[in-house]
């Protein structure tokens, strides 16, 4: 109950008119900086944090800058689907993974299925974490604290053994292709001894790792690109896009068959986000993965499957709820841009930690209160935008090439500000065109860069805890049963694929 | 009527403000363009907070006509940063915010051809403290009581840190030397991360900084044992020093604004003025105080001649624990 009344009475304060209209203004930004390749909610919300001054200026607490910054949070994450989908670039690197089916079903005339797909399925996965959130936030803290090296290096074999599905058919291709991402995500310092590795030609440019933003623009940026040009000589034939609002609704209406990914993205999701080693991408990627494996008809997957953009898509605004939470309740950061907020929190006076939602009821349930209002504003903004998102669609592709070319490059430029990363992002492009070719997926590869940098960490400190036994993985209480369930994921097709070929043998 | 009210005050502060500028700087140096300020460490740890709370405050003041613009290159102990900054193309727009791994990096990987005396002196915003933590669970309440735990449980006895052979990996190997322990020492990525994992009880120890454990320590998860400073901290008074036990050893972390090799001497004393205002601010004196963080501001030869103390000083650690030759 007191919960409830407490919660009552954020929700008010959330609407009242400035922070209302703040949330508004908020998530008008955060689409737009979501949606522009290149520019993610990290990016909208540091160019914004001087403006929270002014705002404390205004409203004196620190309730209404933190409502502003949480809404262009937000909004980025419903703002990176509309890219993915309309020009097949992932907007941020959250929607990547919307990338793997959102552009499939754009291509074939439904782009505003998608398009309504992802904004109701960010809406429930907003929503249900927010839920989540209210209710257990104490308690979650607790669970992300249980997470030790070993229990978050079982989660991401986990990630991994969903994906080993995932390119297909072709078991030793997917292998390959996640070998290739391993690698290149070990470019870079390394954190336990100090020492570089991989620094080609020793080019200082590789000193900062291959970030996994210019692989995913190079590979759906330009590789795809180049693969659709190729693939279709005479100029490919978009189907013609559905503009009519009539559409629109009817999609609205078929979202029922997406209701499977958007529960898988919702939750596990907002559960990989708390994890402050986490964040919202490898959220969206898992569910991705566990979406497919557990579907009927995985087949669909990658050609334009609505539940494979749902999941992601509810996964990543989930997870952006769910990185609210060790921000707030344990004070760290789990992706960049609750770092942004955390820093901002610190000067407008609050002291984020374990007593947080003790000392400071006044900020806390307001904030909680502006979650559900923020992504009600989201989805309503969202809808009503997608005729405009769906006009670029009828665009032909000599124009739309061009585009998506030059907005590859920008994007690259203005994520990092570093040209070393431009010019690695076409040779990451090109490289992609030729695996394209050669039917390697690419899905795997750019899995294994996000996880990769978690993962290799993990596993090391894990194995320096236990004095290099691997049984350390199978022991302990949590990352036990998620060590062995990821095993079996790994073999079971490698199982079916030898029985397979041994079959066809004999 | 009240806000409109406001609403003009506002806007005449602002122009006044505006205006006093244009008049006070006149011919001075100025930056033309967003400024690179890199941070030396990963998100979330004691540095990452400081220079978030920097770049705010520049912004909250409204100290600066361009933006200053922070990017995290934790790498390889700050290498990355390091050779980030030294290969600026455009030293007069690149600072970076600096720890401890200033000097130690540069002496353990001479191959990096980093020279810190090129750096310009910004300046020393605050030297940060370090504490022994464990967690309340562990029943320990005294330094000694830890050093009889850490003794019998010899390798078991696990300390969490940031990176390899940095501030926490020096204070673990004299703890392990100077009294006979045999810790176990694991590297990880920031601060934030190892306060968390003592608090989940995954790791026994850390020796993190007060900003980095204090919402662990206000809840009463994390419990101070003893601090590596010369006078106890007004916020831990009951923490007795190392000192008091006896031993010679102190260790601060300097918290210092270097601008990039090559930096004018205009854009220095820029950046050294503008620094001098964030120190002297409300916000920066307060999370100074809050945070427990000591040490006066110095710039110019004053913070190079402190260089050269502290690297000849961490030259004579690293070499006693096998780091360096």
């Amino acid at each position: 109950m007191d919960i409830l009344a407490s919660l009552f009475n954020g929700i008010l304060i959330a609407l009242e008119p400035i922070n209302l209209g703040l949330a508004v203004i908020g998530v008008i930004v955060g689409l737009f900086v979501g949606a522009m390749p290149g520019l993610g909610s990290v990016n909208g919300v540091a160019i914004l944090l001087p403006f929270t001054f002014v705002i404390q200026g205004f409203t004196g607490g620190a309730t209404s800058p933190m409502i502003f910054l949480a809404s262009i949070y937000y909004g980025a994450m419903y703002g990176g689907a509309i890219s993915s989908i309309t020009l097949g670039i992932p907007g941020a690197s959250t929607a990547v993974a919307t990338v793997f089916d959102g552009r499939p079903l754009a291509l074939s005339g439904r782009a505003h299925v998608a398009l309504v797909t992802a904004a109701i399925a960010s809406f429930i996965g907003g929503t249900i974490s927010t839920i989540l959130f209210t209710g257990f936030a104490p308690l979650l803290a607790s669970v992300a604290l249980s997470f030790g090296n070993p229990e978050i290096f079982s989660l991401m074999l986990l990630a991994f053994a969903t994906f080993v599905g995932l390119g297909g058919d072709d078991i030793p291709k997917t292998i390959f292709s996640i070998c290739i991402g391993l690698a290149l995500a070990t470019v870079g310092f390394d954190i336990i001894t100090g020492e570089p590795r991989l620094i080609f030609f020793e080019i200082t440019g590789f000193m900062h790792g291959i970030r996994f933003l210019v692989v995913a623009i190079g590979v759906y940026g330009i590789g795809e690109m180049l693969w659709t040009i190729n693939s279709t000589r005479s100029g490919p034939q978009m189907s013609k896009v559905d503009v009519s609002f009539k559409g629109i609704f009817q999609a609205i209406k078929d979202f029922r068959f997406a209701w499977k990914g958007t529960l898988i993205g919702s939750t596990l999701g907002f559960f990989v986000g708390i994890l402050p080693a986490a964040g919202a991408t490898p959220g969206a990627l898992m569910s991705y993965g566990v979406a497919k494996l557990t579907s009927k008809n995985p087949e669909e997957y990658g050609k334009g499957s609505i539940d494979g953009v749902a999941a992601p898509e509810s996964a990543n605004n989930s997870a952006s709820t769910g990185a609210m939470l060790p921000m707030m309740t344990l004070g760290i950061p789990g992706s960049p841009t609750t770092a942004v907020l955390l820093a901002g929190m610190v000067i407008w006076g609050l002291q984020p930690g374990p007593l947080l939602f003790t000392n400071q009821p006044e900020f806390v349930w307001p904030l909680i209160g502006s979650f559900y209002i923020s992504n009600i504003v989201a989805v309503l903004l969202n809808l009503s935008f997608i005729p405009v998102f769906l006009w670029m669609l009828r665009m032909p592709f000599t124009i739309l090439a061009p585009v998506i070319f030059v907005l590859s490059l920008v994007g690259t430029y203005a994520a990092y500000l570093d040209m070393f990363d431009v010019g690695l992002m076409v040779l990451v492009g090109l490289a992609a065109f030729v695996l394209r070719m050669l039917d390697y997926p690419l899905a795997p590869a750019v899995l294994a860069i996000v996880l990769g940098p978690i993962a290799e960490p993990k596993l090391r400190q894990s194995l320096l805890l236990s004095d290099g036994d691997f049984s350390i993985f199978f022991t302990r209480p949590i990352a036990g049963p998620i060590t062995v369930v990821a095993l079996i994921l790994i073999f079971l097709p490698f199982l079916k694929w030898i029985s397979k070929h041994y079959r066809r043998k004999v | 009527m009240k806000h409109t009210k406001r609403v003009f005050f506002t806007l005449v502060g602002i122009a006044a403000i505006a205006f006093s500028g244009f008049a006070g700087i006149a011919n001075a140096w100025e930056p033309t363009k967003p400024v690179n300020f890199i941070i030396m460490a990963g998100k979330g740890g004691g540095a990452d907070k400081m220079a978030r709370l920097m770049q705010a405050i520049v912004e909250k003041e409204n100290l600066s006509n361009r933006p200053l613009i922070p990017t995290n290159k934790s790498g390889g102990s700050g290498a990355e940063a390091l050779v980030a900054a030294n290969t600026a193309s455009d030293p007069d727009h690149t600072i970076m915010v600096t720890l401890n791994s200033f000097y130690t990096t540069p002496l353990r990987q001479p191959g990096l051809g980093i020279d810190v005396m090129t750096f310009a002196p910004v300046g020393r915003m605050a030297e940060d403290t370090f504490l022994l933590w464990v967690h309340k669970d562990s029943g320990l309440k005294t330094f000694e009581e830890f050093l009889a735990k850490a003794k019998a449980e010899g390798s078991g006895w696990v300390m969490g840190g940031t990176g390899k052979d940095s501030e926490d990996n020096i204070i673990t190997d004299h703890l392990n030397g100077a009294y006979g322990l045999s810790m176990k020492y694991i590297p990880y990525k920031g601060g934030g991360a190892v306060a968390k994992d003592v608090a989940g009880k995954q790791i026994h120890s850390s020796v993190n900084n007060p900003s980095e454990a204090l919402g662990f320590y206000e809840s009463g998860d994390m419990v101070p044992l003893v601090a590596f400073t010369n006078e106890r901290l007004p916020l831990f008074p009951d923490v007795p020093t190392l000192k008091e036990k006896g031993s010679e050893f102190t260790y601060y972390m300097q918290r210092s604004v270097v601008g990039a090799p090559g930096m004018s001497p205009d854009a220095e004393a820029y950046f050294s003025d503008l620094f001098t205002k964030v120190y002297n601010s409300a916000d920066w004196q307060s999370y100074k105080s809050k945070k427990s963080l000591m040490g006066d501001f110095m710039s110019g030869g004053e913070l190079v001649a402190y260089w050269n103390v502290q690297r000849d000083l961490h030259k004579v650690i690293l070499k006693a624990s096998g780091a360096i030759k």
